[in-house]
């Protein structure tokens, strides 16, 4: 495979907005060309993603209508992904998988998705739809649900106080909060305390509404291509390093919980293809749907031992200017939002600003090996992708 | 490929009291809820097994704040079944307010209830449930 770079991403506010989903996707998609010095017309295809259209407005076979929202021409394919909460990241390593194979130059990817639209009942409803339907989603689990049952599973098996668990898990929602108000595009740029976080409504026990990430609505892009024209493009351009995606099935088939073997299965493709280890990491965008996932993905890296990543927040070794590494600078989906057709592309455009410099106040110094981690649904999809600015 | 056990089947065992799955004739493990090949070996050799339907609880959740449709709070759960899968129910005889990290471990006995379909799923679905006192 040649390599293969990203030139401009871009993200919308996340949070509520009065916009439709293609109205959303075309400021991000229109942003991203503009910032790779390209127009709408360069594009060659569309990778788009959204989940839950059909239940946000009516519509589904939504690429064709932001491929003519952008101005992308006639010639140019656009086609939609669902991977639940993973979409967008899955569209992105398609796009980079084509580019690389030399099927396309220039590519755009991302999503958009309109949850707050539905409300809570139906959104929960909707999001339940990731679960397996016959045996798992009609015993009424949630996706809170699954995290909740991964949490009692985790105090068990490591032998943590369910009590201790929890202030360490709020910890990593006090640390994400903390991240997100420096975040002016964040769904939640407040600063929240371990007390606020104790003292939520019950969700699913045990976690309470600070452990969970918010309904949001949002939409990102990124630019994929052929790494050989990006420097004739920009001057900075960040490159793919390696890349991952596994499947699992359903809860039933995984299990322990605490283990989410699609991600190791996906890691372990990404740190191949990049030729590094979980040591080289200088900064993480992962998927914290849930305080308690980010534990689990820090472990799923090799960055944490398994039954060690608990009290990593606390530690202040995972926060800006931290010990160790840095996770979830932008806020993650616990305070930036999580529109989840968009997630992943906003995840990357997280981490290109990072790795090129542009993130302000929240900028990780010297950042050179970034990695992106998504998770789809009750843990059946995850997608990796690593990215480098080429600086040694 | 005829699929052995489809889920119409293993509904039509759970409302008569039955627990149907598979028996793998390669690696000898047992798939339940029925599927098409075995997951621990791939093998499609697969001949139909009733289960024991006893196992222990590995974890809970309560839910309360639910879909649409649906009241809370209630008591989701995964078991571990004696023949060595797991399954996920609703534990039906304790109150959601008592349902705490004891759970973990304890032995449990599978049923079945009815969940009536909804817009977008629309059959009545017969979901396990699990009991911590035997029947």
């Amino acid at each position: 495979m040649r390599p293969v770079a990203i030139l401009g991403a871009a993200m919308t506010k996340f949070g509520v907005s009065e916009k439709t989903n293609l109205e959303m996707f075309a400021e991000a998609g229109l942003e991203a060309i503009a910032r790779s010095r390209l127009e709408p017309r360069d594009m060659e295809a569309l990778f788009f993603g959204n989940c839950l259209g059909d239940f946000e407005e009516g519509q589904l076979h939504m690429a064709p209508f932001a491929h003519a929202e952008l101005g992308l021409p006639v010639s140019a394919p656009a086609t939609r992904f669902e991977s639940a909460c993973a979409t967008a990241t899955v569209a992105t390593r398609h796009a980079a998988l084509l580019v690389g194979a030399g099927v396309y130059d220039v590519v755009i990817a991302g999503g958009t998705e309109r949850a707050t639209k539905m409300g809570t009942s139906l959104a929960t409803r909707t999001f339940a739809m990731a679960s397996q339907a016959q045996h798992e989603s009609a015993a009424g689990i949630t996706f809170p649900g699954v995290f909740a049952m991964a949490t009692h599973l985790y105090a068990h098996k490591y032998n943590i106080p369910l009590k201790d668990l929890k202030r360490h898990m709020a910890g990593v929602a006090v640390k994400n909060h903390s991240h997100g108000s420096m975040n002016p595009k964040a769904h939640f740029q407040k600063k929240i305390d371990i007390d606020t976080v104790l003292g939520g409504m019950m969700v699913a026990d045990p976690l309470q509404l600070f452990d969970c990430c918010p309904f949001s609505d949002g939409a990102a892009a990124v630019i994929v291509a052929d790494a050989a024209k990006a420097k004739d493009l920009i001057k900075d351009p960040v490159y793919i390093a390696g890349m991952g995606q596994a499947s699992c099935g359903p809860l039933y088939v995984q299990k322990d919980l605490t283990r989410v073997l699609a991600r190791e299965a996906s890691i372990a493709q990404a740190y191949k293809e990049a030729g590094i280890g979980p040591d080289d990491l200088d900064v993480i965008e992962l998927h914290d749907c849930f305080t308690i996932a980010e534990i689990l993905a820090l472990e799923s890296f090799g960055v944490y031992g398994f039954g060690k990543a608990y009290d990593a927040a606390t530690k202040g070794e995972t926060t800006l200017n931290g010990s160790r590494v840095v996770v979830n600078p932008s806020g993650g989906l616990k305070a930036k939002g999580h529109p989840i057709g968009a997630t992943g592309a906003a995840q990357l455009t997280e981490i290109v600003e990072q790795l090129r410099g542009e993130s302000g106040p929240r900028q990780v110094e010297g950042a050179r090996i970034g990695l992106v981690d998504t998770l789809g649904g009750d843990l059946g999809t995850v997608c990796n992708i690593i990215l480098t600015n080429g600086v040694n | 490929m005829e699929y052995k056990l489809t889920f119409n089947h293993y509904q039509q065992g759970l409302e008569q009291g039955k627990f149907l799955g598979l028996k793998c004739n390669a690696c000898d493990s047992v798939i339940f809820p029925p599927a098409a090949v075995c997951r621990e070996c791939g093998s499609t050799d697969l001949t139909p097994t009733e289960l024991s339907g006893k196992g222990a609880i590995r974890t809970f959740t309560v839910i309360r704040v639910a879909p649409e449709g649906r009241k809370p709070p209630y008591i989701v759960a995964m078991a571990e079944l004696d023949e060595g899968p797991w399954a996920l129910g609703n534990l039906v005889d304790m109150a959601p307010e008592q349902a705490d990290m004891g759970l973990l471990g304890k032995r449990v006995t599978l049923g079945s209830h009815v969940v009536k379909g909804d817009t977008y799923a629309t059959d009545d679905t017969h979901v396990l449930t699990f009991t911590l006192k035997a029947p």
